[in-house]
């Protein structure tokens, strides 16, 4: 999405050159956030959720199913995995993240399943059968999101996590602790403060034993704890990868020693970034919006400095990189929509309607909003997304 | 010219992301549902366009 995305935005700025997509997927770029929703629902296929190919880009030289092994900035080089070298003027680093598995003794099973491509939802949705018996590892978003749409399914769900309520970083306790009651309104059995400590079953997943020593049979054992940046094949070349790449605010790469190299950029969830609306704490935001955000930047900056426009240039850095973090989810009939980074706040306060029903939180750091999340209310979490923005 | 806007209702969640980058083409009423014009003039293209860019649902197109 994130490649996607640059290539547009480079167009759209002027940028007539060559531009060359290397994507390990074999599909072109699609949507995400349906894949633990709808797609699990239904039956769904890589064009009911591929992102629409526009007339500037039809002539991005697409390499799918080949992934990129490494990188020599000093020879502005990328290989892929079929060996062939790749030349640029600037790369662009979307490589995204990877969900994280659990290590476990008896791991090698069948039926152990992640979310995060269009393959990993439909493998899974074949699974996902009425009187299923699922465990889930995990209760973030994805988490969540899958054991709303499993219920909907008529899937037994079990929900196992070490936090305390579901959601509850960055929601916050009270917004959790209710997540938690509606979900198990809906039939959801929860083991929090618990984790996983092996899978039982001969060639398939039967079961996991909690660390507690409890054992929980299940048909399917789904992973959802998170994601690693993908960033391995950049190595060797002195880069900041202790959590993404780091980036200056025009998500340009920057090296341990500090200093930035000035043709290559990182977008989406891999980008470390700091955001001037918050503070300069550099962070990488798994939103949905970041991808094209930052995209815009990196394509109004680069197609400037390729074209050798100063004053394009000086133009595209005169505004900050500040992009307004927003996210949703649709569990049951619930729907959730916030803006901002709410993990950031030390107070949070109920600002409308009633936990029990629709509701609105004010999430605060020293005073001053940082976030805020609805349950249902669109209009007024909406009403609020001007606090996120830049002040010109 | 005019150019036609189409918004798949079985798809169409209604986040409103749309609402900030095309504000006069969609908006949510009072009951948070999502509402649009269903033509717009070209020099509203741009801005249709970051709309649907920014779609969670990707329910929105342009008909040509």
């Amino acid at each position: 999405m994130g490649g996607l995305r640059v290539a547009e935005a480079l167009r759209r700025f002027g940028y007539a050159g060559p531009v060359t997509a290397i994507g390990d997927e074999p599909h072109a770029p699609y949507n995400r956030p349906p894949l633990s929703k709808e797609v699990l629902a239904t039956e769904v296929s890589h064009e009911a959720v591929a992102f629409p190919q526009r007339p500037a880009t039809e002539d991005v030289n697409w390499v799918l199913g080949t992934r990129a092994v490494s990188a020599n900035l000093a020879n502005s080089t990328v290989t892929d995995d079929t060996g062939l070298v790749h030349e640029y003027s600037a790369m662009i680093i979307a490589t995204g993240l990877r969900p994280k598995r659990i290590q476990v003794p008896n791991g090698d099973l069948q039926g152990r399943h992640v979310v995060r491509t269009l393959e990993d939802a439909i493998a899974l949705r074949a699974e996902l059968i009425e009187g299923a018996r699922i465990v889930i590892l995990g209760a973030g978003f994805i988490g969540c999101e899958v054991a709303a749409t499993a219920r909907k399914l008529g899937c037994a769900v079990t929900v196992v996590a070490p936090g305390v309520h579901p959601i509850v970083r960055p929601l916050g306790t009270d917004l959790a602790k209710e997540l938690q009651r509606r979900h198990e309104e809906q039939g959801v059995a929860f083991r929090m403060k618990s984790s996983v400590a092996d899978l039982v079953g001969v060639e398939r997943v039967t079961g996991v034993t909690l660390d507690s020593g409890e054992q929980l049979d299940c048909d399917v054992f789904i992973e959802a704890i998170g994601s690693d940046p993908n960033v391995e094949w950049l190595d060797g070349n002195d880069l900041e990868l202790s959590n993404g790449v780091l980036t200056n605010n025009d998500l340009q790469a920057i090296r341990v020693d500090g200093t930035v190299v000035e043709n290559v950029f990182a977008v989406g969830d891999v980008a470390r970034f700091a955001n001037p609306v918050f503070d300069g704490e550099p962070r990488r935001v798994e939103h949905w919006n970041i991808p094209t955000d930052s995209a815009k930047r990196v394509g109004q900056v680069l197609a400037a400095s390729l074209a050798g426009d100063a004053v394009a240039l000086a133009a595209a850095k005169n505004k900050p990189f500040a992009p307004i973090p927003s996210f949703w989810s649709d569990q049951y009939d619930m729907h959730l929509l916030a803006y901002g980074l709410l993990g950031l706040a030390d107070e949070i306060r109920l600002i409308e309607g009633q936990i029990l029903g629709d509701c609105v939180f004010g999430y605060y750091r020293r005073g001053q909003m940082v976030g805020v999340c609805g349950i249902g209310l669109r209009s007024v979490v909406q009403s609020f997304r001007k606090e996120f923005q830049l002040e010109a | 010219m005019t150019i036609k806007i189409d918004v798949d209702m079985t798809k169409c969640q209604h986040y409103g992301q749309c609402v900030f980058e095309a504000p006069d083409i969609f908006r949510l009423n009072s009951d948070d549902k999502l509402e649009y014009t269903a033509e717009a003039d070209d020099s509203e293209r741009a801005n249709i366009e970051a709309a649907i860019d920014v779609c969670p649902m990707q329910a929105i197109r342009i008909v040509e």
